[in-house]
């Protein structure tokens, strides 16, 4: 599981860098998207797969039992989820006033600033 | 109570932030609670920092969970010193704006915004948590990309685009790298990482050097490292000055605090990363100053200038991993002192950019001129941090210079210090071209003086400010350099900063 994991992790990375190679700003948010699904993925599975054995403090205990999942990576997922969600809707809006203000979706016709 | 004065530097501008918001459409109340908040917020940070020096490093453990478990904020000597600056400038600029700013940007959230960067730049100078310091990074991010395309001009949403995408790609590998440290060391607190990375790194040294690049890159692009450096001219100048300062004093500075703080809490180890930053920063001295030769708008010679300062600052941290302890410490201590006189010198030098665009309603140095004759005091604002950004003594620049010179040639860095000398000669060389072009000559269009706006008290006054504590530092720099020297010897020895974060023992 770890193995395809790995693999979706890798293939998800290729596609984001793929897009954010584009010269249309459009699939450069794409990029981005995917590329803040494959860093969360990452640390999914860097925090180590554990099926079915949830880190729950039994009463009277002070640890969860060995070889619980380790909830740490899981709850940086769930704040990295919200808050790539706050920056891709920011980047759609800039992408979209981009193309409003320029008139153009290619990056290489945009030189005002060089 | 200190650990509420410890929280104080980032809850103050947050809360400002919100009656700020309050206020909205409504300049006045906004002005007034925008400039209370970066006040105040100055405030806290001189208690914060009156206190660490009386009494050493301070934390605060939020929800009064025992020490490692809680997420912890730790102010030791470099942490206070950071938030001193950066509450230094953010007051500095949010009375600047009153008065530079147009209209329609301070009634559309302009100063909600600067408060919201303050917080997020304060938590990441304070927090003593990996993910932490991500998540303050964007909060930082998400407030400086709105403030750079506030107002929606062409040039702003072209250079916004490039820094929006270069800044959330590094951000990616910044959370991939959390991550990567999460899944190793089930710990994000810096302190246990310390303690726990050494024999990390002696079980599997491929893992932690690949940690150590993915680290590098991401701080690299934020603090604009060579060859990453391209974003940061291209976007710096597009915004109102008063942004494109607070910009320059403080985002790249961001990056270098946490280039140092996790190279040297988890990487002291890696001479090898050090020795590669040692020549990326060298690089980083020469490309950037030779890239501002080019230019011929004031405020984009100065964006390059502070790609070659950061390679200045940079060389102090690579230099850790050579030599013998007395020049790592000395080597710590030059970047420390460098990272407060830029910050102070570059933000003022934006804000001398601005007044001279408000005036003459250019910044090009081509329609510039005359400004000796029509501005003799404007003159003397520039010429301070000007010389002291090129090391002319008895400023704050020449003291931070012969820092890294000394620390460089400690080490017997000889090429390190060609580059830095090298450099320093061409950072006077656009300082004089900027002096000649808009201060010297005579005025390419004699009608100009009724151009621009005659700046007000609220512009003058910061930069005044600013000018006295850079001549302040020159002439006392053994103050600053103490300072500086008990940071150093806290990031190198970081017993008090573990003993804050209630992680026992240092390194084995």
């Amino acid at each position: 599981m770890t193995v395809l994991l790995a693999a979706v992790v890798g293939v998800l990375y290729t596609f984001g860098i793929y897009l954010m190679l584009r010269r249309n700003v459009v699939r450069l948010v794409f990029g981005l998207v995917l590329l803040g699904h494959a860093a969360n993925l990452l640390i999914f599975t860097a925090g180590g797969l554990v099926r079915g054995r949830p880190p729950i403090v039994a009463v009277g205990e002070l640890a969860p039992p060995p070889g619980t999942a380790d909830p740490l990576p899981q709850a940086l997922v769930l704040t990295a989820i919200v808050i790539g969600f706050a920056v891709v809707s920011f980047a759609a809006v800039l992408v979209h006033r981009v193309i409003d203000e320029t008139g153009t979706d290619d990056v290489d016709e945009m030189r005002a600033t060089e | 109570m200190n650990g509420l004065i410890v929280v104080s530097p980032v809850f103050v501008p947050l809360l400002f932030a919100g009656a700020v918001m309050v206020g909205f459409r409504r300049l006045r109340v906004q002005q007034a609670f925008g400039v209370a908040g970066a006040v105040l917020g100055l405030g806290a940070a001189i208690t914060l920092a009156a206190l660490v020096w009386r009494t050493g490093p301070q934390s605060m453990h939020a929800g009064a969970w025992p020490a490692p478990i809680a997420i912890s904020l730790v102010a030791d000597t470099f942490s206070a010193l950071m938030v001193l600056l950066s509450s230094i400038v953010g007051a500095a600029v949010a009375v600047y704006a009153t008065s530079e700013v147009d209209e329609g940007r301070r009634s559309m959230g302009f100063y909600a915004l600067l408060l919201v960067l303050l917080a997020g730049v304060n938590g990441a100078f304070l927090t003593a948590d990996l993910f932490n310091l991500y998540v303050c990074f964007e909060v930082m991010l998400m407030a400086s990309f709105v403030l750079l395309v506030l107002g929606g001009d062409r040039c702003q949403m072209e250079g916004g685009l490039k820094y929006v995408t270069l800044n959330l790609f590094s951000s990616a590998l910044f959370l991939a790298a959390v991550g990567i440290v999460a899944g190793s060391a089930h710990s994000l607190n810096l302190g246990e990482l310390s303690v726990r990375m050494p024999a990390i790194a002696a079980e599997r040294p491929e893992l932690v050097a690949a940690l150590a690049g993915l680290f590098l890159v991401a701080f690299g692009l934020k603090a604009a490292l060579f060859p990453l450096h391209f974003w940061l001219p291209a976007s710096y100048h597009t915004p109102p000055a008063s942004v494109s300062a607070v910009f320059a004093g403080l985002l790249t500075k961001v990056g270098v605090y946490a280039l140092i703080r996790v190279f040297s809490l988890l990487f002291a180890g890696l001479a090898a990363v050090l020795d590669f930053m040692l020549v990326v920063a060298a690089l980083t001295m020469v490309i950037g100053v030779i890239g501002a030769v080019a230019q011929f708008n004031i405020r984009r010679i100065l964006s390059f200038h502070i790609v070659s300062q950061i390679g200045y600052i940079v060389v102090g941290l690579g230099l850790v991993g050579a030599g013998d302890p007395a020049a790592r410490r000395l080597a710590l201590t030059a970047a420390v002192f460098y990272i407060a006189h830029h910050i102070l010198v570059k933000t003022n030098l934006f804000l001398v950019g601005g007044v001279i665009g408000a005036m003459r309603g250019s910044e090009d140095l081509g329609r510039l001129g005359g400004l000796k004759r029509s501005a003799p005091w404007l003159a003397v604002l520039f010429l301070v941090p000007a010389a002291s950004l090129a090391g002319i003594p008895p400023l704050s620049g020449f003291w931070a210079k012969l820092g890294i010179i000394a620390a460089a040639v400690d080490a017997g860095a000889w090429l390190v210090l060609a580059a830095a000398l090298g450099a320093g000669l061409l950072t006077l060389l656009s300082m004089v071209k900027i002096w000649n072009e808009a201060f010297w000559k005579d005025d390419p269009t004699p009608v100009s003086e009724d151009r621009g706006r005659r700046p007000t008290a609220a512009m003058v006054a910061p930069m005044v400010v600013l000018a006295l504590l850079t001549v302040a530092i020159g002439l006392a720099p053994q103050a600053l350099f103490d300072v500086a020297d008990r940071a150093a010897v806290e990031l190198l020895e970081p017993d008090a900063y573990l003993a804050a974060l209630g992680v026992a023992g240092g390194t084995p």
